[in-house]
């Protein structure tokens, strides 16, 4: 147990460091498939993610049977795969981008065989020292965490747990025991990228997990626009979008613009001032 | 060498609480389908403990499906191959025409005790969309079949059936467009419509309590066959084989004589031969991992990414394995073989000829390894195959391979 709650201890803390310092306001997540449209142009679509206002960066490993993804995704996820990104490549571009930017949080999200195909123990070693703050496994609930846990806590990274509407009360304890960095709520059960959940149905539900764990709250799925962003920032201590953007990539992509980094600026741009008004417009 | 050491602990009890076989098997699914599984676990516990559960399904299966399906002494197939004596389990005279049907049956009265209104699957070669669109026809549910578009291509005869039966058939375009990713595509609908939609899951793999209801439900293949043997033999075979896929009829077919002194040998499907990297042999060319909610044998790529299986026979055509398999292989238990494109036409063009029997492309596979097989074998031994589907959904892929123009 205390060499549990040491290493508990030790937890990269980017994570707490960017909520706190965002205290007032939700944060922006945003999400995009790494190495899509291909590795080479990921640097700079990452870049751009930051410099357009995201607080916290999630980067899909791409996987070729992407089962709780939708349209969007799963076409970045084949682009990606198409262009030549590999887990170990991905890291190198995780590294690269920590080499210029120390403090965004940078979060791996995808499916456990990738992970398992590079080794448990050396996937942990190889993320931290790449600069990676933690990972969400899709297909990893708690009952199969052990396989994993273990090795990321033992290298200070986060494991990041998901709630659903399909989470009631009497299994939401199970999926915040172990849970760390934040609790991502899934807010409608679906595939990403599709429908949206009702404001209300969504305020209910983050004073529900709230109240239950001292985390940060992050909602996402079927957030598509500033509007939607905002809605949900009044309430959540983050806002995740992500198909939104993928679909944006792969559009510019397909028109071969040149610029895919900094289109992807200027549309997380109107996310982060939605995101970053909408209490204050609350209140006003 | 297959004599068991007294008080072994049974090969059959398998899984554990958390449905593993070993290391293999869990619930490698989506926080949104994890109270589903361990409601649908709890719901299946209780139709296990309720007598009338088991009494409907019985009567289902004799006078719906036509259980028992009876054991037929292949003469002219022994005489021809000069070895071992060789029995048919032929399940491919259900109802439907494969053993699908004993699994749907007993899922959607799964789906029926959970009160869901809507039936959901996947299918490769169409017999388990032709099973689930029957017992969704009978039990007056709405059904979607999600289907590889590449395998609607190859199995018209089977959407068309499905279509008749009431089902809405859903092509599925992406990856390779065969078994995997219309599981992906039906995953995605359940996960979607988890609320009203029941997943009858084709093949004994998946998340936990699916290998496990889905073995048992397909069990009644080896339960039946053990009984007919010793009735017509007065003793168990020598060796049972069967063809894998996903695993269900073979693990149906093993699962009864896991504890008993029998060879278990399942063939997989090594397509244009497993040098030509074009197979669909998880076992004997994959490796560990996680895919559709289960730890098994796959085919993949060094990066984890899957590779695309191939194999004539639309069912086999699958980069995975049952768990309960991928375990049975690690322990050593059952042995599993591989069977080309080619011997399993050879194979299936010699039933019809020898037995007058047009078997399906899959069991095609076993049959061709029983060919090689009973001529090493001694003429009183006995060789027990499971003829688990019958060949007419596939009489036009075999026209193709052997170039004639239908």
């Amino acid at each position: 147990m205390s060499s549990e709650a040491a290493t508990q201890g030790a937890i990269s803390d980017r994570l707490a460091r960017r909520f706190e310092a965002v205290a007032g306001r939700a944060a922006l997540v945003t999400f995009v498939c790494g190495g899509d449209p291909t590795p080479d142009i990921t640097p700079s679509i990452l870049h751009g993610l930051v410099r357009g206002g995201a607080d916290i960066i999630e980067i899909g490993m791409p996987f070729t049977d992407p089962m709780a993804d939708g349209p969007a995704i799963q076409a970045g996820n084949i682009r990606a795969l198409g262009a030549g990104i590999s887990l170990r490549r991905l890291l190198a571009i995780v590294a690269e981008f920590r080499g210029i930017d120390a403090e965004t949080p940078l979060i791996l999200m995808g499916y456990v065989n990738p992970i398992l195909a590079f080794g448990v123990d050396a996937f942990a070693a190889a993320a931290k020292a790449a600069g990676l703050d933690g990972v969400i496994i899709v297909d990893l609930p708690p009952e199969e965490a052990d396989e994993v846990r273990p090795a990321l806590s033992a290298e200070g990274l986060h494991l990041v747990r998901l709630a659903t509407p399909t989470t009631d009360a009497a299994r939401l304890p199970a999926v915040l025991q172990g849970a760390s960095g934040f609790l991502y709520y899934v807010a409608v059960a679906g595939i990403t990228g599709q429908n949206s959940a009702e404001a209300t149905d969504i305020a209910d539900a983050v004073a529900r997990l709230q109240a239950a764990t001292a985390l940060p709250v992050a909602v996402g799925f079927g957030v598509k626009t500033p509007e939607q962003a905002a809605a949900i920032a009044r309430h959540a201590d983050a806002v995740v979008v992500g198909s939104a953007i993928v679909q944006l990539v792969g559009e510019a992509h397909a028109r071969l613009s040149n610029d895919i980094g900094g289109e992807v600026e200027r549309f997380v741009g109107t996310l982060a001032e939605a995101v970053r008004s909408a209490r204050v417009k609350e209140v006003a | 060498m297959l004599e068991r050491l007294e008080n072994a602990p049974s090969l059959r009890s398998g899984p554990d609480a958390n449905g593993h076989f070993g290391v293999f098997g869990g619930r490698y699914v989506a926080e949104t389908l994890m109270p589903l599984i361990l409601e649908l676990e709890r719901e299946y516990r209780a139709a296990q403990a309720d007598p009338a559960f088991a009494a409907e399904l019985d009567d289902l299966l004799k006078h719906y499906v036509g259980r028992p399906s009876p054991l037929y002494f292949a003469e002219m197939l022994t005489k021809k191959l000069g070895g071992a004596k060789v029995y048919l389990k032929r399940d491919e005279l259900n109802h439907t025409g494969a053993h699908k049907i004993n699994n749907c049956i007993g899922q959607i009265l799964l789906a029926r005790r959970m009160h869901k209104t809507r039936i959901i699957a996947e299918t490769g070669a169409g017999q388990h969309g032709v099973a689930t669109a029957t017992v969704a026809a009978r039990f007056g549910l709405p059904c979607v079949i999600y289907m590889g578009a590449r395998d609607i291509a190859r199995q018209a005869p089977n959407v068309f059936r499905m279509k008749l039966l009431g089902a809405e058939v859903v092509p599925v375009t992406s990856g390779s467009q065969t078994l995997k990713d219309a599981m992906n595509e039906a995953l995605r609908d359940w996960v979607t419509n988890v609320h009203d939609t029941f997943y009858i899951i084709g093949t004994a793999a998946g998340p936990h309590p699916y290998p496990e209801l889905v073995r048992d439900f397909q069990s009644v293949i080896g339960t039946e066959a053990k009984a007919q043997l010793l009735e017509a033999e007065g003793r168990l075979p020598d060796v049972a084989v069967a063809a894998v896929g996903g695993g269900s009829n073979a693990i149906g077919l093993f699962h009864p004589f896991l504890d008993d002194c029998v060879e278990l040998v399942g063939i997989e499907a090594a397509g244009h031969g497993l040098k030509s990297g074009e197979h669909a042999a998880s076992l004997t060319g994959g490796r560990p991992g996680v895919l559709h909610g289960n730890k098994t044998f796959l085919l993949q790529n060094e990066d984890g990414q899957i590779t695309d299986a191939h194999s004539i026979s639309a069912g086999l055509d699958y980069p995975g394995i049952g768990p309960e398999h991928a375990w049975l292989h690690s322990i050593g238990r059952v042995r599993y073989e591989s069977i080309t494109d080619d011997e399993a036409l050879a194979a299936f063009r010699m039933l019809a000829e020898v037995e007058g029997i047009i078997p399906a492309l899959e069991p095609a596979h076993a049959l061709a390894y029983v060919a090689k097989r009973a001529p090493q074998m001694a003429a009183d031994a006995i060789l027990l195959m499971n003829l688990c589907g019958r060949g007419d959904k596939d009489i036009f892929t075999v026209a193709d391979a052997l170039g004639v123009k239908l």
